[in-house]
């Protein structure tokens, strides 16, 4: 079974929208016996990382993620789902996140349009099979003013540059994590989730 | 680095796809989940759906229109025309729009871009602007117009831009009334100047006649994205055409 986490916020509707164009049948849920039994599960965001923090701390599913990553289960976390996994976010001053990986998430220096919207090309740092079929530098849509910057360069698997080089794709085991929208990248973004669900050993 | 995006536009009425001049004479041009999935396998970077009619008839649908669309195109959809409420805003990115476009309702009421951006995020509050030039003014001046741009106010258009931005605004969709319909090039001077006046991307829009005019807004109007419709919708040029030239004359672009 393929979760979708829904935390009251976000639209989940283009990411489902996607994985059943795929042949999939995700399941939308806020339940953690759901997300805890499920083969590979789905993280997504949008709007403010604090208001998101909030929700799922209402909702206990901030444990419920923290424990997903702890059993190393397939996890992909997209955009503000990205951004909650780090230790702290400069968004609406200094904000705690999930801190399942440390680093903190900064605003976009002023100079470039902000947010960063638009089709952006994704640098592969690491061979990994997230990638298949994917060319390096292949473009993705990006929506965000806040991006993450993780203490680790080694869990940085994709880098694109706006003002800054910043991590656009973080891997950790069998975490993902990205900062653009793949459901809203056209095919390669499609390939991007049945490469992740391939990995979990999901049949579609 | 960031690419420039072309963004077909479909005007809809009764959940058909309509075109005509100046916001009048208007002509049937469609299916617009058909139109939208062939611009989708054209290579368009987002699409904006705007309803002409922007009665609650029409709003109803269009989130039908949308639900259909968000199944089988995976870029970006703006919906725009008669939003009123944070709640019609609710319904179109519930039925699978990204973002919602709002004109007449945010002049009116500042307070619904900040609603909105709070409850949704700044990125889904696109605000759309008709922009009249004021011709017997010795500094170059525009007006907004509100209600499908059949209502000129007072309202500096520049001011208002940066105001809603303030406010919460994620975008700017600037149509320049005068252009719009003549395909004879964009209001490159209004591009500019509210481009340069605000912080976040400005979708230029009206007045797209040939590939030349989509270049010049991007280049001369430093637009992050241009909008077109008649030049798609009639087959003038297709959207692989249009990212083509572009890219061969220098601008980033994702082919």
């Amino acid at each position: 079974m393929i979760a979708i986490i829904d935390y009251g916020a976000g639209n989940l509707r283009s990411v489902t929208n996607a994985l059943v164009k795929l042949g999939y049948q995700p399941k939308v849920t806020s339940e953690a016996s759901d997300v805890l039994s499920a083969n590979a599960v789905i993280f997504p965001g949008v709007g403010a990382a604090p208001d998101t923090v909030r929700n799922l701390r209402k909702s206990g599913l901030d444990d419920v993620i923290r424990q997903v990553i702890r059993e190393n289960r397939p996890l992909l976390a997209i955009c503000v789902g990205m951004q909650v996994l780090l230790s702290v976010t400069e968004e609406y001053g200094l904000n705690e996140c999930l801190g399942v990986i440390p680093g903190v998430v900064k605003r976009l220096p002023s100079g470039l349009k902000v947010p960063h919207m638009g089709w952006n090309q994704v640098k592969q740092v690491t061979n990994h099979p997230i990638f298949n079929g994917i060319a390096d530098g292949s473009n993705f849509y990006f929506v965000h003013s806040y991006y993450a910057e993780p203490d680790d360069a080694r869990v940085v698997a994709g880098t694109t540059e706006y003002s800054v080089p910043l991590c656009s794709v973080l891997i950790k085991d069998s975490l993902i994590a990205t900062q653009f929208h793949p459901e809203k990248s056209g095919e390669l973004g499609l390939r991007m989730y049945d490469n992740f669900l391939k990995m979990a050993g999901v049949e579609g | 680095m960031l690419t420039k995006r072309i963004i077909p536009c479909l005007d809809v009425i009764g959940g058909r796809v309509v075109k005509g001049t100046s916001f009048t004479e208007l002509r049937d041009a469609g299916d617009p989940v058909e139109q939208a999935a062939f611009y989708y396998q054209q290579g368009a970077d987002e699409l904006v759906f705007l309803d002409i009619g922007a009665t609650p008839e029409g709003r109803d649908t269009m989130a039908d229109v949308v639900e259909g669309v968000s199944e089988q195109v995976f870029i970006p959809l703006t919906v725009g025309g008669g939003l009123r409420s944070i709640d019609d805003m609710r319904r179109m990115l519930e039925a699978g729009a990204d973002k919602t476009s709002i004109n007449t309702a945010a002049v009116i009421n500042h307070k619904i871009i900040t609603e909105g951006a709070k409850r949704f995020g700044s990125q889904c509050i696109v605000i759309a602007i008709d922009a009249r030039r004021v011709d017997d003014s010795s500094e170059p001046k525009w007006v907004v117009c509100t209600h499908g741009g059949r209502k000129p106010t007072e309202i500096d258009a520049i001011e208002w831009a940066k105001q809603a931005v303030d406010c919460g605004a994620g975008e700017i969709l600037l149509t320049s009334w005068d252009e719009d319909g003549q395909q004879t090039g964009y209001d490159l001077e209004l591009t500019r100047t509210i481009s340069e006046a605000v912080t976040v991307p400005v979708i230029a829009s009206g007045g797209a006649g040939n590939l030349e005019h989509l270049y010049e807004a991007l280049v001369t109007g430093k637009a992050d994205a241009v909008l077109a419709a008649s030049i798609f919708h009639y087959r003038t040029y297709s959207i692989r055409e249009a990212k083509e030239y572009l890219a061969e004359r220098g601008i980033p672009i994702r082919l």
